[in-house]
Formats: C-alpha cells, sequence, structure tokens
C-alpha cells in the first residue's frame, strides 16, 4: 500500500519560506482554496496557510543551533484527527495514505485540531472549515500538468531542494533510503501515530589536520632563502695561507 | 464556495481551460529568477520558476512565489500625481493629472536647466537593475549628477575586489560550490543573490563540503554551517589580515600561482627620496600606458641572482628578500612588502579585536591552506596562457568564499575586502575550479577602462557629458575635481574625500542638496529608492530636509519628482509622482551594458516581457524616461533633424547602439539581421521574439578551455577582445599591491607627477590609500564615546524579504509584520531587560523605542534586527495601526549620513569609507536600557499617518480571499468578520 509522504532535510534547510507561500499560492485558487487572510493589510494580520516554517534556536552561546523547521500536515498512518471527527469530514485515503477534509461535511467544531499533536491544522475562520495540506493531491495526479510538475507545489519551489516526496512504503524510493540512510526520524513518534512525513536531522561535516600537513618537504618558503655568492674580490684564505 | 475533497470520490480536476503560461523575469527581488507566469483568462493564476532558466532552474522562493500578491496590492500607485496647491510637501496631499501634463511639467523644467546648469538635475536611483539606460539619460542630459544604489549597498565589494582581482562577487563573479571542499562565508551576504547561492548551498553540503559561516549573528545560511565562528562587526579586516599572517607563515601559499598571475614578484621601488616611491620599477616608460599593465616592471631572478624582466621565460624570481638595482635604487618584491605588513598582524593580535579565539583563528588558517594544497583539483582541459605556454590541465584550489554587506558596510571595508581578495589570492583560488569565478563582462582591467570627466568643463548647457557618469580612477588625475581640488559632483563622488567612489554616494545627496555643499540644485528625479525611510541614514532629519524651505518660504530642493510603482514613504514628499507598473507589465532588460545574470560559464543576459496590461495609467519608467529624453532632443534619442528616434522602449531595446554601426547595443543574443550574431552585430527586428522563445535569456557557453583563468588566458582573452568586451587583450594580473593606491598616496606626500590634494585631506588621503590592506578601527567607533555606547548595532535581511519591497505583500508580512531588536540573554539580563520588554536603542545620533528578543544566536557585544520592516505609520497603504509601524522599527534612526566633525579642523565628512565613499550602516554604536513602565507599549519616532493619494485602491475589509486565475479577489470571501 501507497504512503505518500514528504521527507524534509534540516541539513541544508535555510528557513527561507519559499515552500510557504508557493503552498500558499497553488492551494488558495486551487481546489482546496481559498486560503482566506484576515486583516491582509491591517494590524496583526492573520490567514490560513498549510504550510509554515518555524524558528528556533538550541544550545548556549557560542554553541548556538539555528534551527529551521517547515511544518505542515505529517500524513499520519494513525491519524489521530480521523477518528474524532463527528461528521466523517476528515479522512485517509486508502490508495495514497493522504489525509484529507471534505469542506462540505466539516462543520468547524475542531476536535481533529485539538486530537493533532503537531498543531497542523488550521481553521479557514472566515469559511470556518478545517483546512490543512493536501500534498497538492490536486496536482499530483493532474495529468494536464507535465509529469515534472506533477510534485507538491513545496517541493517544486524549495531552492535548497530540502523537501523530498514520495512513497514511504516503497523500500527503493528516494524518501526511503534518504531515511534509512540519513537517520531519518518521526516527530513524536510517542504518541504513535506514525507520522508519515519525516525529518532529516542535521550533520556535520569536520576536518581533522594531522600536525605532519603543516609541514611539508616542498613548503615554498624554502625557495625564498636568499644566499647571495661573495663578490670575486672579497678576501678569502687564499689572500692569506700558502699551506 | 471551493470543490471539496469526498471520500468516496476521485480526486475533481481543475478545470484548466482559458490557461496560458508566459516566461518572463522576476522583479520580486534583485536576483531575476526565470519564472513561468500561469494565466486563466487573463488573470494569473500563479507564478512558478521556470526549470529551463539557468540562475534558478525551477525553483522559486518567498518572494517570488507572493508575486501575485504584488500585483493585486492595493499600495500601488495607479495616476501620475501632483502636489496640490497650498499643500506643504510631506503631507502627501496630491491631485492625480494626465500623463501630457506631467510630461510638459518635465519637459518645460527639465528644459530650462538643461540650457542652463545640467548638473542642476540630479538623477539618484535604486535598486533599479536599468543603469544602463538611466546612466545613458544622465549622461546625455548633461548633468554629472548621478548615481544608483551601490554607495549605499556594496560598493567596498565592488572596488575592493575589482581594484585587487579584476571582479568582484554577485552577478560578476562568485564561489564555485560544485567544486569547492571548503566554503567560508563572512558576514551578511544572503540576498546577492539568492536562489542560485540556496541551490549550489544546499549541494555543496550533500557532497560533503565543509561550511563555516563567520558572521556576528547566526542566522540565514549560517544556520546550516558545520561551524559558526561568532566574530564582533568591523573586525573582518583584523581576522583576514591574520589568517594571511598565518598561511605566509607556514608556507601554505600557492606560490606558483602567486609568482606567474600576480604582482608578488614585482620590484617596489623603496627609496623614500624618489618621486616613484612605493611604485613598481619599469624597464621603460611608455609613452601611453592605456588601460591595463604593460609587462615592463622587474623581477629579480633567483638562479642569476639578478633582476630581470618579469614573466621572462624560464625565470623564477624571489618572492621575498631585498635587493638593490644598478643604480642602488632598493628595491623589494610586493609579496616581501605584504610579508611585512602582516607580520605584526599575529592570530594573538586578532584574536583581541575580533573576540575569535586564537586557536579557532590558526586553525581556521590551517583547514584553508591544506584544503587548497592537498585536494587540488586537476581538470583535464589543456589551454593556453597569455605568455603563449600551453598547460594540460586547469588546476583548482578548492577553497571559496563568499561575502557581501557585512564586509562592505563599514568604514573600513574597502581595506578588509582588499585584505580578503588578498587571501583567496595567496590560496590560488581566483577563477580556478572550486575556488573564486569570474561572471562576463569581468574580469576587467585593473581598475576598468571607464572613466568619469576630470573637469567641470565637462559640464556644458544643451551638451552631453563629456565623459562617463561613473568610473574607475587609476590616479589622481582621473579625479573628478576643480582646480581647486574640489567636487564637481553633488554627492562628492570621485573627489578627494571618497577618490573611488565608484558607485557614487546617493546617501548623501539630500543633505549635500539641502546644505547647498557643494551647490545647491534645482530638481531632484528619485526612482525605485526609499529616500524618505528605509534608503536613507539619519531618516528624521532627511525627511525634514526634504520638505525644508528657506527664509523666503521656498523649499530647498525646489523640486522633487519620484517614480515608484507603490505608496512609499518618499512618495509623500514628492512634487510629481511617475506611477511605473510592476515587473509583470513591462518590458525590460537585464544587459551586459549593466549587470547581467552571466553564469561562471559564459556571458547570460535576458528580459522581461509583459504578461499584463499595465494597471491604470501606470507606466513604465523605462518609456518615460525614452519620451523625456525624446522631448528633449538629447542626442542619442532623436535623430540629426531633432525628429524622435524610437516609438518607445522596446524599439529603442532593438535599435539603439553605443554609437551608429558598433554593433553593440543593450541585448547581446540573436544580434544580427537575422539573428545570427552574439554579443555584436547589426540591430535584429526580432530580437525580443527570440529572447521571448528561449525562455527570456540568452545564454553563450565559453568553450571549456575558455571558462577559467580568465585573467591570464590567451583564448579568452582574444575572444573577449574580438567580441568587443574588453578592447585590451593583455594579462590582468591580481594587485596584490595596489600602485593605484600608492599613486594617491603619493599625491598626499606631494610626491606625486599628479595633482594634490586640497590641504585639508592630504592627511586622509596618505592614510587610507595604503597600497597593502591594513586594519583600522572603523571611523564612528574611533570618534564615540565607547565607554556609553558599547554595543554595535547591524541589521540582517530575512529571506522571505531579501532585497524585496514588499511591506504592502499580503503574504510576506503575514511572515514578517514587525521586527525585534535581538540581544543575547547575557548582556540583557545585566541591564535588568527581559524577553519581549520594551527597551530604548540609543545611539550618539538619536533614539529608537522598540521590543527586546532574547538571542542566543547573537555575540553578546552585538544587537541586530531585521532590516526595512518598520514602516511609516500609512505607508504602502497599511492601515495606520499596522505591525509595521506599531512595534516595527527602523534601525536608521540611529545612524548618520555624516561622521561627527573632525575634532581639530571641524571639517565634515560623510559617514562612508574614506576610499570608496561606501555607506558605513554598520558602524553606529549604541547602548540599551529598558523603556519606562508609563511609556506606551508602540515604537518610537512615530510620524503623522500617510493619507492616501488619488488613484490609490481602499484596503479590503478584514476578510480577503484570492482567487487567481478567476476575479482578482472572490469578493464573496471579502467581508465583516462575523
Amino acid at each position: 500500500m501507497t504512503q505518500l509522504a514528504l521527507v524534509i532535510d534540516l541539513n541544508v534547510c535555510v528557513g527561507c519560506h519559499a515552500c510557504v507561500t508557493s503552498c500558499k499560492e497553488w492551494n488558495t485558487s486551487g481546489l482546496s482554496g481559498p486560503l482566506s487572510d484576515f486583516n491582509a493589510y491591517g494590524k496583526d494580520p492573520t490567514g490560513t496557510f498549510f504550510n509554515r516554517v518555524q524558528t528556533f534556536e538550541v544550545g548556549v552561546y557560542p554553541n548556538t543551533e539555528t534551527v529551521h523547521f517547515p511544518k505542515s500536515c505529517l500524513h499520519c498512518e494513525e491519524p489521530p484527527c480521523v477518528p474524532v471527527c463527528p461528521t466523517g469530514a476528515s479522512y485517509k485515503r486508502a490508495e495514497d495514505g493522504i489525509v484529507l477534509v471534505d469542506y462540505d461535511k466539516c462543520i468547524g467544531c475542531k476536535y481533529c485540531s485539538w486530537a493533532c499533536p503537531y498543531g497542523a491544522r488550521e481553521l479557514d475562520e472566515n469559511q470556518k472549515v478545517m483546512k490543512k495540506c493536501t500534498l497538492c493531491v490536486d496536482r499530483i495526479y493532474d495529468m494536464n500538468l507535465p509529469e515534472r510538475e506533477r510534485r507538491p507545489a513545496c517541493v517544486l519551489s524549495c531552492p535548497a531542494s530540502a523537501r523530498l516526496f514520495g512513497d514511504i512504503h516503497d523500500p527503493e524510493s528516494e524518501v526511503s533510503r534518504a531515511i534509512r540512510e540519513q537517520g531519518g526520524f518521526e516527530l513524536m513518534p510517542e504518541w504513535g501515530t506514525k507520522p508519515a512525513n519525516h525529518y532529516l536531522p542535521r550533520r556535520k561535516m569536520r576536518l581533522h589536520l594531522h600536525e605532519d600537513e603543516l609541514v611539508r618537504a616542498d613548503n615554498p618558503l624554502k625557495k625564498e632563502e636568499y644566499m647571495p655568492k661573495p663578490d670575486i674580490n672579497e678576501p678569502t684564505l687564499d689572500d692569506v695561507m700558502p699551506w | 464556495m471551493a470543490p471539496t475533497y469526498r471520500a468516496d470520490e476521485p480526486i475533481p480536476s481543475e478545470d484548466r481551460t482559458g490557461e496560458r503560461k508566459l516566461d518572463t523575469t522576476c522583479y520580486m527581488c534583485a536576483c531575476r529568477c526565470g519564472i513561468r507566469v500561469t494565466l486563466k483568462d487573463g488573470k494569473v493564476r500563479y507564478i512558478e520558476g521556470n526549470p529551463d532558466h539557468p540562475l534558478n532552474k525551477g525553483v522559486i522562493c518567498a518572494k517570488g512565489a507572493s508575486g501575485i500578491m504584488k500585483q493585486y496590492s492595493p499600495a500601488r500607485l495607479t495616476k501620475p500625481l501632483k502636489r496640490k496647491a497650498g499643500a506643504v510637501r510631506g503631507e502627501g496631499k496630491f491631485e492625480a493629472i494626465s500623463w501630457e501634463e506631467t510630461f510638459q511639467i518635465l519637459e518645460e523644467r527639465l528644459g530650462n536647466i538643461r540650457a542652463t546648469d545640467p548638473k542642476q538635475f540630479a538623477l539618484y536611483t535604486g535598486r533599479d537593475q536599468m543603469q544602463a539606460l538611466t546612466g545613458l539619460f544622465a549622461k546625455q542630459f548633461g548633468t554629472p549628477n548621478y548615481a544608483a544604489h551601490g554607495g549605499f549597498c556594496s560598493v567596498n565589494m565592488a572596488a575592493g575586489m575589482v581594484y585587487t582581482i579584476g571582479g568582484s562577487f554577485w552577478e560578476f563573479g562568485g564561489p564555485d560550490l560544485d567544486r569547492a571542499k571548503l566554503f567560508v562565508m563572512i558576514g551578511t551576504a544572503e540576498d546577492h543573490h539568492s536562489n542560485p547561492m540556496k541551490i549550489a548551498l544546499s549541494q555543496f553540503k550533500r557532497n560533503g563540503g565543509r561550511f563555516i559561516a563567520i558572521n556576528p549573528v547566526r542566522t540565514g545560511y549560517a544556520a546550516i554551517a558545520d561551524e559558526w565562528v561568532p566574530i564582533k562587526p568591523g573586525t573582518d579586516g583584523a581576522l583576514f589580515l591574520a589568517l594571511i599572517h598565518e598561511i605566509l607563515a607556514l608556507g601554505l601559499y600557492d606560490r606558483d600561482f602567486l609568482v606567474k598571475y600576480t604582482n608578488s614578484a614585482e620590484l617596489v621601488n623603496m627609496d623614500e627620496k624618489s618621486s616613484e616611491y612605493g611604485m613598481f620599477v619599469r624597464t621603460e616608460v611608455p609613452v601611453e600606458e592605456g588601460c591595463f599593465d604593460p609587462q615592463n616592471k622587474l623581477w629579480w631572478d633567483r638562479e642569476a641572482d639578478r633582476p630581470v624582466l618579469s614573466h621572462a621565460e624560464g625565470v623564477d624570481p624571489f618572492l621575498m628578500g631585498e635587493f638593490a638595482l644598478k643604480d642602488g635604487t632598493p628595491v623589494k618584491p610586493a609579496f616581501q612588502l605584504l610579508k611585512e605588513r602582516v607580520a605584526e598582524y599575529t592570530p594573538e593580535w586578532a584574536a583581541g579585536i575580533t573576540g575569535i579565539p586564537v586557536e579557532t583563528i590558526r586553525r581556521l588558517a590551517h583547514e584553508m591552506g591544506v584544503v587548497a594544497r592537498d585536494q587540488r583539483i586537476e581538470l583535464p582541459i589543456a589551454w593556453t596562457d597569455a605568455w603563449g605556454h600551453e598547460h594540460q590541465t586547469m588546476t583548482g584550489n578548492p577553497v571559496s568564499f563568499h561575502a557581501m554587506r557585512g564586509l562592505a558596510a563599514h568604514s573600513n571595508g574597502f581595506h578588509t575586502i582588499r585584505a580578503l581578495s588578498i587571501l583567496m589570492t595567496v590560496l590560488g583560488t581566483i577563477d580556478r575550479p572550486g575556488g573564486f569565478r569570474h561572471k562576463a563582462p569581468f574580469p576587467r582591467p585593473i581598475p576598468p577602462c571607464p572613466k568619469t570627466p576630470s573637469t567641470p568643463l565637462a559640464v556644458k548647457p544643451n551638451t552631453p557629458l563629456d565623459g562617463m557618469v561613473l568610473g574607475w580612477p587609476a590616479d589622481p588625475d582621473d579625479l573628478f575635481v576643480d582646480d581647486d581640488g574640489e567636487p564637481v559632483r553633488l554627492d562628492k563622488a570621485f573627489s578627494w574625500e571618497y577618490p573611488l567612489a565608484v558607485h557614487g554616494l546617493m546617501h548623501n545627496a539630500i543633505t549635500n542638496a539641502w546644505r547647498g555643499d557643494p551647490y545647491k540644485i534645482d530638481t531632484l528625479l528619485i526612482f525605485m529608492a526609499n529616500m524618505a525611510w528605509n534608503s536613507s541614514m539619519n531618516t528624521v532629519n532627511v525627511r525634514d530636509m526634504m520638505a525644508d524651505r528657506d527664509e523666503n518660504g521656498d523649499y530647498k530642493i525646489p523640486f522633487i519628482v519620484v517614480a515608484d510603482a507603490f505608496m512609499s514613504e518618499t512618495v509623500a514628499f514628492a512634487d510629481l509622482v511617475l506611477p511605473d507598473t510592476t515587473y509583470l507589465e513591462r518590458h525590460d532588460v537585464m544587459s551586459l551594458l549593466d549587470r547581467p545574470i552571466s553564469e561562471f560559464d559564459g556571458p547570460v543576459d535576458s528580459v522581461r516581457v509583459p504578461v499584463l496590461p499595465p494597471t491604470g495609467d501606470c507606466k513604465p519608467f523605462q518609456e518615460v524616461l525614452i519620451e523625456i529624453g525624446s522631448r528633449l532632443k538629447l542626442p542619442a534619442f532623436v535623430h540629426a533633424d531633432g525628429r524622435r528616434k524610437f516609438r518607445d522602449y522596446p524599439d529603442f531595446i532593438i535599435n539603439y547602439e553605443t554609437e551608429p554601426g558598433s554593433g553593440i547595443g543593450f541585448l547581446s543574443g540573436w544580434r544580427g539581421n537575422g539573428g545570427e550574431k552574439t554579443l555584436r552585430g547589426a540591430p535584429n527586428p526580432r530580437q525580443w521574439e527570440m529572447y521571448a522563445a528561449n525562455d527570456c535569456h540568452y545564454h553563450y557557453e565559453l568553450p571549456r578551455s575558455y571558462q577559467y583563468m580568465r585573467n591570464w588566458n590567451r583564448g579568452y582573452l582574444d575572444w573577449a577582445q574580438r567580441h568587443r568586451l574588453t578592447r585590451y587583450a593583455e594579462p590582468i594580473l591580481i594587485h596584490l599591491y595596489s600602485e593605484v593606491l600608492q599613486s594617491f598616496r603619493l599625491a598626499a606626500q606631494g610626491k606625486g607627477i599628479s595633482r594634490l590634494p586640497p590641504q585639508r585631506l592630504r592627511k586622509r588621503v596618505e592614510t587610507f590609500f595604503d597600497p597593502l590592506p591594513f586594519y583600522y578601527e572603523p571611523l564612528e567607533s574611533q570618534r564615540t564615546d565607547t565607554a556609553k555606547y558599547p554595543l554595535n548595532a547591524i541589521t540582517q535581511r530575512p529571506m522571505a524579504m531579501y532585497h524585496s519591497w514588499d511591506s504592502q505583500n499580503a503574504w510576506l508580512r503575514q511572515i514578517h509584520a514587525h521586527n525585534y531588536l535581538y540581544v543575547n540573554p547575557k548582556l540583557a539580563k545585566g541591564l535588568g531587560i527581559d524577553d519581549g520588554d520594551w527597551i530604548w536603542v540609543e545611539s550618539q545620533w538619536g533614539k529608537v523605542r522598540c521590543m527586546c528578543r532574547f538571542s542566543e544566536a547573537v555575540e553578546p557585544g552585538t544587537v541586530w534586527t531585521w532590516n526595512a520592516i518598520g514602516k511609516a505609520s500609512g505607508a504602502w497603504n497599511l492601515s495606520p495601526d499596522a505591525n509595521e509601524s506599531q512595534k516595527g522599527f527602523l534601525l536608521n534612526h540611529l545612524i548618520s549620513e555624516e561622521l561627527p566633525p573632525e575634532p581639530v579642523t571641524g571639517t565634515r565628512c560623510s559617514n562612508s569609507d574614506p576610499v570608496t565613499g561606501q555607506a558605513a550602516w554598520f558602524d553606529v554604536r549604541v547602548r540599551i536600557y529598558k523603556a519606562d513602565a508609563a511609556e506606551p507599549e508602540q515604537t518610537s519616532p512615530q510620524f503623522k499617518p500617510m493619507t492616501t493619494p488619488p488613484g490609490v485602491r481602499k484596503r479590503p475589509k478584514l476578510w480577503q480571499a484570492l482567487f487567481g486565475g478567476s476575479s482578482e479577489f472572490d469578493m464573496s470571501h471579502t467581508g465583516e468578520r462575523s
């Protein structure tokens, strides 16, 4: 069974928010839209986004890490948001594991957002329905789009290509390999939600120098040793001693 | 209500009838990525990165993907505006007028100025990327008073590098991360440029490269660095000099590279009595050196132990030592002088200045030197050097660097950047695989050939300026000064105060015009620069100057014209407002004559083509310039008989040639009648179509053997000469030692053969025109009571706002609606300040009230904030109570455009680098303290809310929901909150 997911590489994510607005741009005018904005040009503007980047610091100066952490619906394999929905609006697709909301059935009761331990669901305060990441389900199967574009908007936009997309149940997929080989991890596994989206951790590259590497036979300084030949007429032993 | 997804039904397909995809070029920032705009029924549905574009390869950033909200922004100006009769400047009271009336006003006013004293007209532009046209207009008009924003952005980077290696970062070169093994980024540099850097950096990390970030703040790309090295602002030069010290001491430099490709081995005259002291010894003095380094210098032959002509066949010269010529003249190789210079710049010395531990400085030097030497790349590319030697491989030392404003925006930035360029040079990384690589039209000769006039006689009524509006002085005789050595330009660029101000000093133009020093002007035209806000230092006073009147009640700057697409703070100070279009509504070129988008492998230029019609009465600024140029009969824009030459801007781009029949125009691709020529060829009437059909760009890929070592690559130099990129095909030796700087110093010492600086500036020129880099504390710190103002205050830009002007953008402002001052908790707690507290930040110039945010990612002696998030109330058509004005703030209020007067002489000078005139934004010293509990929780200073001029639409009420591609906004979703 297929489980589509995003694998987000925190080692290269620079927190640029390209995924945030490209998602908004695609989805506000797509089948999941609109993504309303409140006070768009006024005080405390706030609107619906499917995807946000949170930035936080870890550690104490000077050993500080600044972490950019993009977060959207994790499309859990055991999504706690689905069973709590009183109307059946929240559902998980059998064919690809994407968790979706049927707006017509949604009554905006927010049970699902309370049940979600990740805070990934946001109520559209204008339309009063729950909205969330769809993995661009209206893109990825759209045969009118060229194949390259049949991927979520955030994945296409990401300048650091920090967002991988694919089937985590297929062990040969790019995403499965990345999880396996690069220490991919789940968010809060203790909740038993089995989030489909994974994150790849920061990895550090260090250079280890041996002191021998600083001393070399071909050191160019040797070429600068200036040893001028004395003038032919300068005194020598020949001037004083016949032996 | 939109369609929905149902558990028991297939996913519906979006209706794609009426869709069209058009390629153009982004302008949400200065990057210029290729974009693909999908229109539905003539409205923008979405904008994505163009996968076939060499710059961004399909990706797009947060700004680019929000372009749709710029297009439909309520801050847009849509009508030409004239200040209402009786209204006071700054009040923002306007009446809408027609373009014909607008042009008549301009034609009459500018015509009079041009016929009497052309320098009374000043044109200053922001980050417009159309300097080829704006500069041409200024030159044709005949005014010397023109500059773009480079002087307050990164001219130190341009000048420091171009005067050293013949190229510089960003448009003209950058780190080759594809092959680098070690990458060092110093200071804030992320927005130059952003998407290509993100693409390359992530690939570099995935390929196992090591990334070190040196920055007072860990944000931006530094966040993903393998190592963060915090440094005190303005001390980078000390670090580089110590790194050079260590590399030289251990012999970790690339000797072969230094000998062949730099002036390191050339002998410098050390006879202090000679008028040639500190200059290279020449075998003969040529009649005219032209704009290149003739190969007439000397080396000291190691084997024969005697002086020989440099680059003599089979000779290996000394890099170190001291020698005497036959006539007794003492000489030293330039490299020896560098060695002597850095002798005292030990890692221990630098540790005390930079705050970086001495062992870290040593290790950085070792890592750079060892990686450069031991991970050397040999690409199987045969090439021939400028001296005719054939090489079977292309060598690379894979250590690369990147830096920009973090280094540049200090008053010691020029020498800091010279030091960085020399560090890159001693590692042997210039235009080599894995190091720094040039982008066409660079490298240029050092210095490049264009020159401004050198006398006020070049400014004549009804006559184009006799020389370039901006240029690259090679010695004091190239300065643009009068017989007394005083400036000809309003901003005093190319004067003895800022001799190498190659991008001008826009940040002083208003102050100088207001004060009438060096003279008063009549009309100031500002394009796309927010001089009444974030583009000015000392913002409060600059606003007052723009509205200030003399004793007769006349404005001190008589007429201000503002061209912009949006209702910026500066618009309120205009007498005449010219509404510009957005980038989706116009033609544009990113020209090789300006700042193209070239790749390492060859020249690339590009265009914008309109995907939407102009909104309201908006007119592209290019069209405005061509219209005025034609009405004023500026020679480039009219036939000999005075008839208008160009129908419009697209027609101008096709048919304009730098001189009749030159075959050189704004675009390099598809020249010749049928588009068969490259770089040079007759005008092609179908050139726009050909660009449009090729993803809006033209990419000329050089043969592989021409892609590296271009300063000294015979094939490349000949190619560049044949295609008229350069006049000379001479090798461009790296100026490790700068004779250009020494020639100014000699003049200041009264020794040179050129003209001399005014007495009051001699000491200054002598001090700062040092042929080798040196470290000095930033000038403002030297004149500040640092016990009272102990902290450095700097800014960075958040990625969603890099290089952009998008505070009006509904989506981007949800990411950053206001800014905090970031403070290390250790510092804050000592001052009794808590996270989230309202605090005052105070410099010797002023104070700002803002909110404090704790951060462990900042060096404790530094505080910082995001730049240009704070706005004046009501500006950009944000509501007067918007976060930008109530919680957001601008650090500019704390920064002066001028330094405290000289203690002894009392003379004023710009708060700028004394070599280049680069605005020293990051030199300011501050203190912070808690605001009183009784004070309002609002940033200070506040300004009277800006009023909305005619033609600017109303802000939507509360809810807004965009349905791109249908109507602009689905009004059924726009209404009061229930």
